[in-house]
């Protein structure tokens, strides 16, 4: 079905394509190559069983920069993210394929436990999902298990620190044993973006930050990527064009599981290489 | 066009709207019979209970100065608890408010208002409080069930009839007793403070309550960290195979399995190839916890899966290992619900008697169990046995234990609700 779908969409495709643009879902257009590369996805494939998830992606993403995943549902975005700090791996119909380099190092190998891994590769949901705990014991879990601060005193400052990147602190310092599900929507996920820096990664996971949240905190968390994108690589999905426009560098377009068009924010929303690229950001694919 | 089917289409929804109406009135309505039937059966059942069993909480005494003679007490010097004649102080006294009664026949009727607790009493004084020897003590010793039941018929208590167990002149004493207020109803504290008797009078529920509480804390001891374990290890980390889902299938099974063949299973395994000793605590609490484990782990394992997967992944996307994320994140929030199954099974477990008859747990047995492997019995054995003894003052005995066990089921339920409204967390 899913096949049959896609042809249709190809062939829909080529009917209004213009000339000079391509309609075959093939390699990836673009450069999906990165001057200064961080995470290198290398021919990732991934299977929910029967299901071809994710077909032959090959990504990098350079340090300090913030890509973008677009496409319609069911794409892949998420199981393309979740493959980067092997979340995939609490699946057990999923089977991951290809390599994944941080830093040069394979996170697939048998050697690197996913706990350390996920020390490095933070991530953030798409529904807030706080722990049923206090504010300040929320941020703290992570340098807790890790054993990163050797006393109070330095546990403190980390959730400090954390909290004010988070743009939380001012709001919720008097009120760090009230408990984090009490916050508003937007502060609950800003609270979980400063769990997930409490821990020092290095590369930062977000599945549709925004999605659940309303246009004005949605507003401060974009704010929020654009000031975390000077120390870390951050990879946002969004269905939101407008949200990929703003806070993204650079943009990869997913289509059925395969990679369809990579290339700097700026380029690929004024000019679209691929017909489904563009029928996609101008809102005819939804 | 289009007009024309909109008016159709609404007059078949009008149409059809009245029959809609009526079927759900005819549904509600037999809901609210059902419910209705329901609740009249429960109240009949308790009006006629706390009806039966409210006068056995309440126990006649007969008032006596009883001389505490040194000479029948210590004949030796020091008091002889073992062989003194406290019967005889007791009757003594009891003689005197009727010196009018010389012949030895009659005389032995009127020592039949007393209950042979007196005696013990009088006992037990003493044996506290030796400075009261060469004393004369007035003391409200219980009367015999016969007078009992007589007095609370007189006061028109639902008590039931036996007239003819006493005789005419044992009825004008008690007339006279009463008279002269030398009779009062007071609390019955040999119900609670006492283990069985085959004097109703004196018969208590002490023991049972004392080994279903045994048997209870054996129970929890051993079902609760099993079930629990078990439960977390099925959900969070058993692979997912063709002998787990066996395990699944068979732990559902095992929930639905009556409990008499646990008795017996108890019977073949614990008493008679484990050699542990019959009628104790210890294998009535092992057989009830075979028979809590199923539902302890079932409940355990809901409440497992209700934790939202949102938790889980917030965990381990921090790189929580899987053991930190059950027992920092699931585990808390699963406790409530572990809680209330514990306790709900805990509650089945203190109603059940049929697993118990099979491995000795209904004996007639006086002392109170001090221990996990002194001979006790439980307490809806003890109201199985008492259901059946012949005498009538048993028959509020056994209504008053119901109701005291009821009262227990009562509170333990109550606690599990009290628990999943406390603990339940929101996220
Ligand atoms: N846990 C899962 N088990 C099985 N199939 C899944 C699972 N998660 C996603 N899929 C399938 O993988 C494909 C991609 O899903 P997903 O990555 O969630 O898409 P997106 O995030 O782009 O909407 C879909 O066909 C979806 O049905
Ligand atoms: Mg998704």
């Amino acid at each position: 079905m899913s096949n049959a779908t896609n042809e249709n969409l190809v062939n829909l495709a080529a009917a209004r394509a213009e000339p000079g643009q391509t309609t075959e879902l093939g390699a990836t257009i673009g450069d999906v190559r990165s001057k200064n590369p961080f995470v290198v996805a290398e021919n990732v494939d991934v299977y929910y069983g029967d299901n071809h998830a994710i077909r032959n992606v090959t990504l990098e993403i350079g340090k300090q920069e913030v890509i973008a995943l677009i496409g319609p549902s069911g794409c892949g975005k998420s199981t393309f993210l979740r493959c980067l700090n092997r979340m995939n791996d609490s699946i057990e119909s999923a089977r991951v394929s290809g390599t994944i380099l941080l830093d040069g190092q394979d996170i697939y190998s048998r050697n690197l436990d996913p706990v350390a891994l996920r020390a490095r590769v933070g991530m953030v949901f798409q529904k807030p999902n706080p722990f049923p705990k206090s504010i300040y014991d929320n941020v703290a879990y992570g340098p807790r298990i890790h054993g990163l601060a050797a006393d109070r005193a330095e546990l403190d400052q980390i959730v400090r620190t954390s909290l004010e990147r988070a743009g939380l602190w001012d709001e919720v310092k008097d009120r760090l044993d009230d408990a984090g599900t009490g916050l508003s929507g937007g502060q609950q996920q800003r609270l979980c973006i400063a769990r997930t820096i409490a821990v020092g990664p290095e590369v930062i996971l977000m599945d549709e930050p925004c999605s659940a949240l309303d246009p004005i905190a949605t507003a401060r968390i974009e704010d929020l990527i654009d000031e975390l994108s000077e120390d870390y690589a951050i990879v946002v999905v969004t269905h939101s064009m407008q949200q990929a426009a703003r806070v993204s560098k650079r943009v990869a377009y997913f289509h059925l599981g395969t990679l369809v068009e990579v290339d700097e924010t700026d380029r690929i929303f004024t000019n679209p290489r691929h017909k489904l690229t563009e029928d996609y950001i101008t809102g005819r694919i939804g | 066009m289009a007009m024309a089917t909109s008016t159709t289409n609404r007059q078949k929804v009008e149409a059809g709207l009245s029959r809609r109406r009526r079927k759900e009135l005819v549904f509600r309505y037999t809901g609210l019979l059902a419910t209705t039937v329901g609740i009249l059966f429960l109240g009949v059942f308790f009006v006629d209970l706390f009806g039966k069993g409210a006068s056995a909480f309440r126990q006649t005494y007969i008032s006596l100065d009883v001389e505490l003679s040194e000479a029948v007490i210590a004949p030796g010097g020091e008091p002889d608890f073992a062989f003194a004649d406290f019967d005889g102080l007791v009757r003594d006294a009891l003689r005197k408010l009727f010196p009018e009664v010389t012949e030895r026949s009659q005389r032995r009727e009127l020592y039949r208002l007393l209950s042979v607790g007196a005696a013990y009493q009088v006992r037990d004084l003493v044996e506290q409080d030796p400075a009261l020897l060469g004393t004369t003590q007035t003391l409200w010793v219980p009367a015999s069930a016969n007078v009992d039941m007589l007095i609370k018929r007189s006061e028109g208590e639902p008590v039931e009839d036996d007239s003819g167990q006493l005789s005419v002149a044992q009825v004008y004493w008690v007339g006279q007793l009463q008279q002269q207020e030398l009779l009062k109803k007071g609390w019955n504290t040999a119900l609670f403070t006492n283990g069985d008797s085959r004097e109703p009078e004196l018969a208590g529920i002490r023991g049972a309550l004392m080994g279903s509480f045994y048997m209870l804390l054996v129970t929890v001891v051993i079902a609760f960290p099993t079930g629990v374990a078990a439960a977390v290890y099925l959900e969070e980390f058993a692979p997912r195979s063709r002998i787990s889902d066996i395990i699944e299938v068979n732990i559902n099974n095992l929930a639905a399995v009556p409990s008499i063949v646990f008795g017996l299973l108890g019977l073949a395994v614990f008493i008679n190839w484990a050699s542990l000793p019959r009628s104790a605590p210890l294998v009535g609490g092992l057989v009830l916890s075979l028979l809590t484990l199923p539902v302890i782990i079932i409940a355990s394992r809901a409440a497992i899966k209700s934790v939202p997967p949102s938790i889980r992944d917030a965990a381990s996307s921090l790189g929580a290992s899987r053991m930190q994320v059950v027992f920092h994140h699931v585990m808390p929030l699963a406790l409530p619900g572990m809680l209330t199954g514990t306790i709900i099974g805990m509650s089945r477990a203190l109603g059940e008697s049929a697993p118990l008859l099979m491995i000795g747990m209904v004996a007639f047995i006086v002392d109170v169990p001090a221990g996990l492997t002194d001979p006790a019995t439980a307490l809806p054995v003890q109201i199985y046995l008492w259901a059946d003894s012949p005498e009538r003052a048993f028959a509020e005995r056994t209504s008053a234990a119901i109701i005291v066990l009821l009262g227990f089921l009562l509170l333990m339920n109550l606690a599990a609700v009290i628990i999943r409204k406390r603990m339940q967390r929101n996220w």
